[in-house]
Parts: structure tokens; C-alpha cells; sequence
């Protein structure tokens, strides 16, 4: 799980182009939308996309997304549970 | 109808043209086929939350308009007048690979809403609020011209009074990879400063961002006004000192009144030919000006040519690094400017001193 969190925070960065932020600033349990690290609903695209092609995911209610992107704790969970790859 | 004046000038270039406290007085020089710019803090400029969906040529675009309106102590415009090439070709590019790289499978929105070429255009905007007029041409070689002509037109006519127009072209891998191919890149590294030395073909590629405020109301800290503007999508070379004599009769000017030349040579050997129409026969007395071995060729390269002319018309000084040849003028009061590139898309325009 640990290996699996550290890997999501770096695709986050990299691929929203999170320029000044590093994986050590990005806590488990923060806020990953609004408030917290301020990802917006175009950032929510990029992270279904990068399920589907990273972990075989396809989120068909845009309603799910709300709660499983709600922190790395959260993604790292739901991701174990329904990983196909 | 009202006059038009550059009241102030933003550029992003090979050079350390965003500050404006300077005029070319450290110059760089690169010996390469491709060259970048030297790039501003962007984070002076543009929040990092906007900042991280854009790619160079929108950071470039929005940086040196910004640049630009300080320079003309103003926060708005009325309009914005964009003029590129490839517009924003990094983002094409990376959504394009992406489709062929996946299968058409996975793709994300990000690259493709900002691939647009009215993507600096619509950046600028948002950034400043402005609701007015907003328009990009995608004219190749004439594309910045193009936004100068239509901001002439609607400031002649008082449709506006404040215009902000820029020319912004970034290079992409992929681009300049073909451009390679192609041999519209020179396919030896050259020495910036000797490129019209050079004797092969193709040019140096670049990238940059020339932005200016035009209006029909003079301030004291006006650079130029701009006279005319003249566009041919084809023109041979033994047309071209007709084209260029036409066009200083119709604004009342013969050769003798041209203070500069300022032309776009690029070391192609194949095409400066065109400019060599010009500075060996009609304008051989005339002080003459270059400038793409500071900037590299790029579809908007003309828009440095402009940022140039305007900051030697009023500053009054000519830096030794673009004297194409030597003349003793003590005073720029008209400034004649022309470009091409592969032979097509030419342009004359004129700048006169406020």
C-alpha cells in the first residue's frame, strides 16, 4: 500500500504538472480537491483517465470520483480493492 | 482617421529582451540549428495554479504582454489581436502522440483545450479580464502583420482606442524534428552571429514573443507610429523592389526618405536572395538592419524586427550587432521593415518616428 501511495502522488505530480510541489508535501489523508491541494474538475478527468489506463479502473459515475480522489489514503484504498492490472 | 503609436513593448526573445531598462546591451550568442529564449520568472507574472496547464508559448505570450502594458502604464486594453504560426504546438503535440501512442485509448483534456491556436489570445484575456474584441491569425510568415493591420484598421476608424497585438511562436520536438528533416533547419550547427555567413540552406529556428499596446492616442513615452502595412502571400524575387517602391509611393515616401531598412535575412541561401533584391540595388545607400541571428527565424520573428525599429526610433541608437552595413545616420525618423520566409509571405511595414 505504502509502495502504491508513494506511486499515485508521483503520477499526480506529474502528470497535473504540480510544478512546486514535491511528494513529501502531499499527506496521505490531505484534501486532494477545493481547499486542499486545489485540484479542480478538469484535474478529476485527468485522474479517471489515469485509472483506467494504470489500473485497468473505469469509473462510469462521475459521482464516484468525488469520493474515491478525496485523499491518496482513499485513491491507495479503492485502487487495491479494484485494481485489474 | 486618427494615427496609430506603439506606446509600449514587451519581448521575449533569444535574447535578455524582457527587460525593457535595456536595449541589446549584452548580446548572446548560441552555435546551434535550433535556439530557445532566454526565459523570465513566469512566476513574477502568472499564479502557479494558472501557470501549470500552460506551455512555454502561452507562459511566453502572456509574460511579454504583460511586459508590454507596463511598459505603456496601463492595466487594460480594449482588444486583443494575437498573430502566430503554429500557435500552440507543444500541446498539439503531446495530444497528437498521445492518440498514436495509446491506440486512441486514455486520452486526457488538458494538452487538447490548450492546443488551440487562440489559446494566448484567450490566456491573456482571462488574465486581465478583458471582454473586448479577441482575435488570432494564423497566417504563417504574415500572421503578427496581420494582428498589426487589423489593429491599424480598427484604431484609424475609433472603433477602439488601446489594442494589445502580439506575435508568439514556441517550438515543439516533434516540429522541429520534420523541419529537420526537411532541411528548413540547417543541418550544421552555426554560430548565431555568422549565420548570414553561412552559405547552406535553411535557417536557425527559434521561438519567442513580441507584444505591443498600439493606440490612436500619442503619450510622450510612445515608441513609433506605425505608417503602413503591406502583405503579399506570393511575390517573386524580381518583384520585390517593384512591390517595395509601390509601397512607399502610396504613403508618399521615395527611398531617400528611408532612414533603416530593417529585413528579415536568416542565412538561407536560398531565399535571402530576396532580401538581397533590396539591400544590393534600391536601398544599397541605406543604413540596413538584420536581426534573426538574435532571434532565430520563427513564423512570428517579423514581430522582433518590429520590437527592434520601435526601440531604435525611440531611443535613437542602433546597436552595432544588427548593422548589416555601415552608414553614418545620426537620426531614425523612418524605418522600412520587410520579411519572408521561403519566398512566400511577405510584408513591408512602416514605422516613423513620434
Amino acid at each position: 500500500m505504502e509502495v502504491l501511495k508513494q506511486e499515485l502522488k508521483e503520477n499526480i505530480i506529474e502528470q497535473l504538472n504540480l510544478e512546486d510541489i514535491a511528494v513529501e508535501d502531499i499527506a496521505d489523508d490531505d484534501i486532494l480537491f477545493g481547499d486542499g491541494l486545489g485540484l479542480d474538475s478538469i484535474d478529476a478527468l485527468e485522474l479517471i483517465v489515469m485509472l483506467d489506463k494504470n489500473y485497468g479502473i473505469k469509473l462510469t459515475d462521475p459521482k464516484e470520483g468525488r469520493e474515491i480522489f478525496a485523499s491518496i489514503e482513499v485513491m491507495a484504498k479503492y485502487i487495491s480493492e479494484h485494481r485489474t492490472k | 482617421m486618427s494615427a496609430v503609436y506603439i506606446t509600449g513593448v514587451g519581448s521575449i526573445s533569444s535574447q535578455k529582451t524582457f527587460d525593457n531598462t535595456e536595449f541589446l546591451r549584452e548580446i548572446l550568442t548560441y552555435t546551434d540549428n535550433v535556439i530557445s529564449v532566454v526565459n523570465p520568472n513566469y512566476k513574477e507574472y502568472i499564479p502557479p495554479a494558472a501557470a501549470r496547464r500552460m506551455a512555454k508559448g502561452i507562459k511566453m505570450g502572456v509574460v511579454a504582454s504583460r511586459i508590454a502594458l507596463k511598459d505603456a502604464n496601463i492595466e487594460n486594453v480594449d482588444a486583443i489581436i494575437t498573430g502566430t504560426g503554429m500557435g500552440c504546438v507543444r500541446d498539439s503535440e503531446k495530444f497528437v502522440s498521445a492518440i498514436i501512442d495509446n491506440d486512441e485509448q486514455y486520452l486526457t483534456p488538458t494538452s487538447f483545450i490548450q492546443s488551440t491556436h487562440n489559446t494566448v489570445g484567450g490566456q491573456i484575456a482571462l488574465g486581465l479580464q478583458c471582454k473586448g474584441y479577441n482575435f488570432t491569425y494564423v497566417h504563417a510568415s504574415v500572421s503578427f502583420e496581420s494582428a498589426l493591420l487589423d489593429a491599424q484598421l480598427q484604431l484609424e476608424n475609433n472603433e477602439v482606442d488601446t489594442i494589445l497585438i502580439g506575435g508568439v511562436d514556441e517550438h515543439g520536438d516533434h516540429t522541429i524534428t520534420i523541419h529537420k528533416l526537411i532541411n528548413h533547419i540547417k543541418l550544421e550547427k552555426t554560430k548565431s552571429t555568422n549565420v548570414l555567413d553561412s552559405k547552406t540552406e535553411g535557417a536557425i529556428f527559434g521561438e519567442g514573443a513580441n507584444f505591443f499596446v498600439v493606440s490612436n492616442k500619442k503619450q510622450d513615452s510612445s515608441y513609433a507610429e506605425v505608417i503602413a502595412v503591406q502583405t503579399y502571400n506570393t511575390l517573386s524575387e524580381t518583384e520585390v523592389s517593384h512591390a517595395a517602391q509601390l509601397f512607399l509611393k502610396d504613403n508618399g515616401l521615395a527611398i531617400d526618405d528611408i532612414d533603416a531598412i530593417v529585413l528579415g535575412n536568416n542565412g538561407d541561401v536560398k531565399y535571402d536572395t530576396f532580401y538581397n533584391e533590396l539591400s544590393l540595388n534600391l536601398f544599397k545607400e541605406t543604413q540596413q538592419i538584420y536581426y534573426k541571428h538574435l532571434c532565430g527565424e520563427f513564423n512570428t520573428a517579423s514581430s522582433f524586427g518590429v520590437w527592434l525599429a520601435s526601440k531604435i526610433l525611440k531611443t535613437q541608437e542602433l546597436p552595432e550587432v544588427v548593422k548589416l552595413n555601415k552608414k553614418s545616420i545620426s537620426n531614425f525618423t523612418t524605418i522600412l521593415l520587410y520579411n519572408q520566409y521561403r519566398g512566400e509571405n511577405h510584408s513591408f511595414t512602416l514605422l516613423r518616428k513620434c
